[in-house]
C-alpha cells in the first residue's frame, strides 16, 4: 500500500509533475518551429522521479544531472521562462543564451547542471558532496545518470572514491532502458544497475521510477543513509521516456505497441491523479485549477522565450574567464 | 607586493611552500593526488603538508585520474579551492575531460554563473629516460583552450609566486612544472606570505639586442647558456622567459622583436601545432613589418620520445641546437 500524503502535498506534486510534461510538450513544438535547435532531450515520462526525489530535499542539497535536464531544473524550482529562454538561446535564458539545453545551472537552486558528457556529471556530483563533507554544512548531493551512462568508467572510479570516504552522495541511475538507440540488453552485461556498487559496499536498490510515491519514499531512506555519514547510496529508477532519445530522433527502434503499453499502464501522471482522486479524495475543482495554472505558467514561458532578445554580439567574449584579460 | 629579502630553495621547496601558505592563507583550499599525503609525494613536493594539515586537506586518492579530476571540479563548483596534483601531467590524458569540458567551458555554458577555481600541477614534459608515455609536453595542447590559465614557470621564485597567484585565481590553471628542474635552487624566492606575481606576464631574463629568444620552463635554462656562448661569439641574444602560456605576454615578445628583428622560439614539445607554431603567427600578424628573418622553431624531434640516451639527446632541443637557429636568423 501506498503511504498517505496531504491533500495539499499531493497537488502540489501533482503541478510539479504536470508542469514538466507541459512545458516538455511546448518545448518539443517550439523545436518543430525552429525555435530551438541543436540537441533537446525531453524528460516525459520520467516526471515522477525528479519531483519525488525534490519533495524530501533540504535547502542545502545539491543536484547535478546529465543532459536530459529540464525536468530537473523546473524539480528544483527554476524558473520555467529563464528555461525555456535558455532552449530559444535568448539572453534571459539561465546561461544568458550561451549554455542551450543540455548546459543550465543555477547556483541559488542548488542545480549544477546540466552536462553534455555521458558519466562526466557522476565525479564532478562526488566531488560536490566531497564539499559537503569538508565544509560540514549537512547537505547531500543527488547525482542522476541514465542506463547509457553506467557502462562509462568514471562512475566506478566515484563510486569508489564516495564509497572509500563516506561521502554523502545518493546515485539515481534513470534507467529509461535505452542508451539513446541501444537497449539495456545489448549495452549492458548484466542489468540490475542497482547492484553496481556492491563492489564497493554501496548499498542499492530497484525502484518504481513511474510512481511518485515509491521514489519519495526510497529518497528518503537513501537521502537520510547519505546525510547520517554512512556514505553513497544507488537508486535505480525503472522509467521510461516517451519521445525519441533527442528531437532528431524518430525512435524507430522499438515498437509502437511498447510505448502505447507504457503510457496506457504506467504513466506517472495518470497514475497519481487516479490516487488523488480515488484515495485521497481530492474533488475534480482543485486539479482543475491547477491544470489551468500549469498552462497558463508554460504559455508564459513560452511567450517570454519568444519574444526576448538574443544576446548582445558583445556577450560573444564574455564569461571565458572570471575576469577580463586585455590582450596586447 | 613587496619583495624584499629573497632567498635561496629549490623549486621543490618553493611549490611546497607555495601551497602550505596558501593552506594557511584559505581554508578551502586542499590538496588532492596520487601520493601527496602519506608518500610526502611522488617526488616530494608536498613534503610534510600532511603533518601541518592533515587528512582532511590532504587527501591520498586512488590511481583514478578521471575521477579525482571529475570530483575536484565538482569540489570547486561547491566552494572549495582543490590543488589536483598529477604524478605526472602525461597521466592528465586520462582526465583531459574534466580540465576541458568541466572546469573550462562551464563559466561560459553558464553565462557566467559557475566559475570553478581549481589548480592542476604536476610535472610535465620530459624527465630522463622514462620513454615515450612519460615524456610528454601539454604546453600547446592546454594553451589551445579558451577558459584555463596555462602557467610554466622556469625558476624556483616564479614557481612559488605563480602558483600562490594560481590559487587565488578565480578561473581553472594548469600550472606545468619540470622534474628537473624540482632540484635546481635559485636565489629568487620572496618570503613574503603575500607576494605574488601576476598571471601573464613574461620576463626578460637577460637583455640583449641582436635576437630574441622566448622558452618557457627547462627550455629557459638552454636559452641562458646559449646566450652565453653567443654572447663570446658576438652575438647579443635576449632572452624571454615566458611564463605564462595562456594568456601569453605577446607585448613582450612584439616590443623586444621590435629592438631585435629577429626571433628564435624554443619549447620541448613536438613542432607541429606547438607553441613556436603560434608564435610565428603572432610575429606574422604582429611583428611582421619589423622581422628581417623569418622565425625559426627549436622544438623536440617529431617523434614519441625514444628511450636510448643516445636518441632521447637527440631528440631534445639542446644548446646547441639554439645556437645554430640563433646563427641561422642572423644569417652567421
Amino acid at each position: 500500500m501506498p503511504h498517505l500524503i496531504s491533500q495539499d502535498e499531493a497537488l502540489k506534486a501533482y503541478r510539479e509533475m504536470l508542469l514538466i510534461r507541459r512545458f516538455e510538450e511546448r518545448a518539443a513544438q517550439l523545436y518543430g518551429m525552429g525555435l530551438i535547435a541543436g540537441f533537446c532531450h525531453l524528460y516525459i515520462g520520467q516526471e515522477a522521479i525528479v519531483v519525488g526525489i525534490q519533495s524530501i530535499l533540504k535547502p542545502q542539497d545539491t543536484v547535478i544531472t546529465a543532459y536530459r535536464d529540464h525536468g530537473h531544473m523546473l524539480a528544483a524550482g527554476m524558473d520555467p521562462k529563464g528555461v525555456m529562454a535558455e532552449l530559444t538561446g535568448r539572453s534571459t535564458g539561465y546561461s544568458k543564451g550561451k549554455g542551450g539545453s543540455m548546459h543550465m545551472f543555477s547556483r541559488e537552486k542548488n542545480f549544477f547542471g546540466g552536462h553534455g558528457i555521458v558519466g562526466a556529471q557522476v565525479p564532478i556530483g562526488t566531488g560536490l558532496a566531497f564539499a559537503h563533507k569538508y565544509k560540514e554544512d549537512g547537505g547531500v548531493c543527488i547525482t542522476s545518470l541514465g542506463d547509457g551512462a553506467t557502462n562509462q568508467g568514471q562512475v566506478y572510479e566515484s563510486y569508489n572514491m564516495a564509497s572509500l570516504w563516506k561521502l554523502p552522495i545518493v546515485y539515481i541511475i534513470e534507467n529509461n532502458h535505452y542508451g539513446m538507440g541501444t537497449p539495456v540488453e545489448r549495452s549492458s552485461a548484466g542489468s540490475n544497475y542497482y547492484g553496481r556498487g556492491q563492489g564497493w559496499d554501496i548499498p542499492g536498490e530497484k525502484v518504481d521510477g513511474m510512481e511518485y510515491l515509491k521514489v519519495q519514499e526510497a529518497a528518503n531512506h537513501a537521502v537520510d543513509h547519505a546525510r547520517s555519514g554512512k556514505g553513497p547510496y544507488i537508486l535505480e529508477m525503472d522509467t521510461y521516456r516517451y519521445r525519441g532519445h533527442s528531437m532528431s530522433d524518430p525512435a524507430k527502434y522499438r515498437s509502437k505497441e511498447e510505448v502505447e503499453g507504457v503510457k496506457e499502464k504506467r504513466d506517472p501522471l495518470a497514475h497519481f491523479k487516479m490516487y488523488m482522486t480515488k484515495t485521497l479524495k481530492i474533488p475534480e475543482g482543485p486539479i482543475k485549477i491547477i491544470e489551468d495554472e500549469v498552462k497558463t505558467i508554460v504559455a508564459e514561458a513560452v511567450e517570454f522565450s519568444k519574444t526576448s532578445p538574443e544576446p548582445d554580439v558583445a556577450e560573444l567574449y564574455t564569461d571565458v574567464l572570471k575576469e577580463e584579460i586585455s590582450f596586447a | 607586493m613587496t619583495n624584499s629579502s629573497l632567498i635561496s630553495m629549490t623549486v621543490r621547496e618553493a611549490l611546497r611552500d607555495a601551497m602550505e601558505e596558501e593552506m594557511r592563507h584559505d581554508e578551502t583550499v586542499f590538496l588532492m593526488g596520487e601520493e601527496v599525503a602519506e608518500y610526502n609525494g611522488a617526488y616530494k613536493v608536498s613534503q610534510g603538508l600532511l603533518d601541518v594539515f592533515g587528512s582532511k586537506r590532504v587527501v591520498d586518492t586512488p590511481i583514478t585520474e578521471a575521477g579525482f579530476s571529475g570530483l575536484g571540479v565538482g569540489a570547486a563548483f561547491g566552494g572549495l579551492r582543490p590543488i589536483v596534483e598529477f604524478m605526472t601531467f602525461n597521466f592528465s590524458m586520462q582526465a583531459i575531460d574534466h580540465i576541458i569540458n568541466s572546469a573550462a567551458k562551464t563559466l561560459y555554458m553558464s553565462g557566467g554563473q559557475m566559475g570553478c577555481p581549481i589548480v592542476f600541477r604536476g610535472p610535465n614534459g620530459a624527465a630522463s629516460r622514462v620513454g615515450a608515455q612519460h615524456s610528454h609536453c601539454f604546453a600547446s595542447w592546454y594553451a589551445h583552450c579558451p577558459g584555463l590559465k596555462v602557467i610554466s614557470p622556469y625558476s624556483a621564485g616564479d614557481a612559488k609566486a605563480l602558483l600562490k597567484a594560481a590559487i587565488r585565481d578565480p578561473n581553472p590553471v594548469v600550472f606545468l612544472e619540470n622534474e628537473l628542474l624540482y632540484g635546481q635552487q635559485f636565489d629568487d624566492v620572496s618570503q613574503d606570505p603575500e607576494f605574488t606575481l601576476p598571471i601573464g606576464k613574461a620576463l626578460i631574463r637577460r637583455k640583449g639586442k641582436d635576437v630574441t629568444l622566448t622558452a618557457f620552463s627547462i627550455m629557459v635554462g638552454k636559452a641562458l647558456k646559449a646566450a652565453d656562448i653567443l654572447a663570446e661569439q658576438g652575438i647579443d641574444a635576449e632572452v624571454i622567459d615566458l611564463r605564462t602560456l595562456r594568456p601569453l605576454d605577446v607585448e613582450t615578445v612584439v616590443r623586444s622583436v621590435m629592438k631585435t628583428n629577429r626571433i628564435v622560439s624554443i619549447e620541448e614539445s613536438w613542432p607541429f601545432a606547438g607553441i613556436g607554431s603560434e608564435m610565428a603567427a603572432l610575429m606574422m600578424e604582429h611583428a611582421f613589418d619589423y622581422l628581417d628573418a623569418p622565425l625559426v622553431r627549436v622544438t623536440g624531434a617529431d617523434v614519441p620520445m625514444p628511450y636510448a640516451a643516445n636518441l632521447e639527446h637527440l631528440a631534445l632541443p639542446q644548446v646547441e641546437s639554439i645556437i645554430e637557429a640563433v646563427k641561422t636568423v642572423c644569417y652567421r
